[in-house]
């Protein structure tokens, strides 16, 4: 079982005091706090071992290739991947979701359909959209229920996933509603029809075990900053064969086998997909992140995180006027948490909690159709991880009633 | 920082009870105005008389900030000239972007001397802005129209 006393020892932005207030980070969906092993494992970098990669040929050169190689090494046994090549670092979650969408994308054609949800991020419709468009493929889409699930039923009536299916892209958990998607079932019926699997996997790879090896994704991309990793880098994972088969997204150096001025041929993956220099520090802080995650044990993390959501739940789904967005139950379901309370803009929630050292997200979180969907035009999230506590659940319910009492005094006399 | 800075009286008054709330007719010009970070929209119709602000009327979603904003702004401009009415808004943007520096003239800006203390929270003086905004690209609209 996870000591949350002692895991929050290990951050030292949490010892922060906001005014008066100790601080209360509820915004870890958004990103999450660093633990002192990854801050230090950036500064030994820049302190001991700062050299380029691959190309610089001397000691400092040799050892940072190896810090980020070994980063590399870490991050594919971390999510089970069958070989490192498998790992293609980029710069965050969304630079992946458009090296998939480009690179896969690259042989769509008119007629041609490609699968989302409603209730994706931002990153994982647009770079669709933008696809889609450059080559007349078809952009569908998974509608939700009203319990804010994908609505499998209406797909299958609809025949969604058909044989014109190509690509199908589903986040694995909503970052808004914290809803686990049935990525496996959906990746069979992909394969079914002969289409590649894509799972943004940004909420999910941070806090339980990732596995890619039985997930059944051909490409899964998530980010490093939402895993107490450093932020500008994120991970495309690919199966090797597929991976193999695909055209660069990026052109530059690194990338490159032969360069002649009329034309290149390039280099195997995952070099092929990391033109330029790539994120090292910030890849040795991922392994770092990976290595200190490890170490608390992702099934420790999961665990603990389901009872926050259970208790985080109950507390707020009991104050009078409030509305959660998605399931209300933790039963497969993430830990962001999204609301609404009465009129009170998401906004001014978020101003009157921060005033008291409760920091959350208020916004549509990139996810304006599923907002639009659900009927709400933007909305509040909490969101807990590894070094959240009852105590900050506790602080956050106290605030939310004295944050709608402040806007709306009619709450005062009941 | 204390929130009683940022919500004052004047504000949380016009958000629960909106000055010149609705769409109406006449008009001569309508925009739609959004703010993507956070979403908040705002459709507004100006009808203008010759260099008189006959009348504003809106409708939007937004936050406190915004919606109050939006009401006071009516109030201060609605049967005032456009020159004046445009002074205003320049004057407004200056006070907004002077992270509470100027003291407004209550004279002058009325209600929307509240907004003085919103300046001092950099991330929603666009809040406060969204209405204004939309008010000069509706006038600049009819002005348009006429020349």
């Amino acid at each position: 079982m996870l000591d949350v006393e002692k895991t929050r020892q290990d951050f030292p932005i949490l010892g922060r005091m906001s005014g008066e207030y100790p601080l209360v980070y509820l915004d870890s969906a958004n990103t999450s706090q660093k633990p002192q092993a990854v801050i230090d494992a950036i500064s030994e970098h820049y302190s001991q071992h700062n050299a380029n990669v691959a190309r610089a040929m001397h000691m400092l050169g040799a050892e940072a290739t190896e810090g980020f190689e070994g980063a590399r090494s870490t991050i594919a046994r971390f999510i089970g991947a069958a070989r490192d090549e498998e790992v293609v670092f980029t710069k965050n979650a969304s630079e992946a979701l458009n090296l998939a969408a480009n690179a896969l994308g690259a042989s769509l054609k008119p007629g041609d359909e490609v699968v989302i949800s409603v209730m994706e991020h931002h990153s994982n419709i647009v770079p669709w959209q933008m696809v889609c468009e450059r080559t007349g493929a078809t952009l569908r889409w998974f509608d939700i229920t009203d319990e804010g699930r994908l609505d499998l039923e209406a797909a299958e009536r609809d025949h969604l996933i058909n044989e014109r299916t190509r690509i199908v892209s589903l986040t694995s958990v909503s970052n808004v509603l914290g809803t686990h998607n049935p990525v496996t079932d959906i990746a069979r019926q992909a394969h079914a029809v002969g289409a590649r699997m894509v799972v943004d996997a940004s909420q999910s790879v941070p806090h339980a075990v990732t596995d890619v090896s039985t997930l059944g994704a051909d490409i899964l991309c998530f980010t490093g900053h939402k895993m107490c990793g450093p932020t500008g880098i994120g991970v495309l994972w690919g199966r090797y064969d597929l991976l193999e088969t695909l055209p660069p997204f990026l052109g530059g150096g690194e990338m490159i086998e032969v360069v002649e001025m009329s034309h290149s041929t390039f280099a195997p993956p995952p070099y092929r997909f990391e033109a330029g220099t790539p994120p090292i520090a910030q890849a040795v802080g991922l392994g770092a992140a990976v290595d200190y995650l490890t170490g608390v044990g992702m099934q420790n993390i999961a665990a603990h995180e389901a009872r926050m959501t259970q208790y985080a739940l109950d507390k707020l789904t009991s104050i009078d006027g409030l509305v959660v967005l998605g399931p209300t139950q933790a039963e497969d379901r993430g830990s962001a948490i999204s609301f609404n309370l009465g009129d009170v803009h998401p906004h001014d929630v978020m101003q009157v909690l921060d005033s008291r050292g409760i920091a959350i997200r208020g916004g549509h979180h990139c996810a304006r159709p599923l907002h639009r969907r659900l009927g709400h035009q933007s909305s509040t999230r909490a969101s807990s991880y590894l070094y959240t506590t009852a105590s900050e659940i506790d602080a956050l319910a106290d605030a939310l009633v004295f944050t709608r009492n402040y806007f709306a005094p009619k709450f005062k006399q009941g | 920082m204390n929130i009683d800075e940022l919500y004052q009286t004047i504000i949380l008054d016009h958000y629960r009870e909106k000055h010149h709330v609705g769409l109406r007719e006449p008009f001569d010009a309508q925009v739609h105005h959004v703010n993507p970070s956070c979403g908040d929209e705002l459709t507004l119709r100006v009808h203008v008389d010759g260099d008189v602000i006959q009348d504003v009327s809106y409708e939007g979603v937004g936050c406190s900030i915004s919606q109050a904003s939006t009401s006071v702004m009516t109030d201060l401009v609605i049967g005032k000239g456009v020159e004046h009415s445009m002074g205003l808004y320049d004057d407004f943007l200056e006070m907004m972007h002077s992270k509470g520096k100027i003291v407004p003239d209550e004279e002058r800006f009325e209600d929307a001397i509240a907004f003085a203390g919103v300046s001092k929270f950099p991330a929603r003086v666009k809040c406060a802005l969204l209405s204004w905004s939309a008010l000069r690209d509706a006038v600049g609209q009819t002005s348009d129209k006429e020349s």
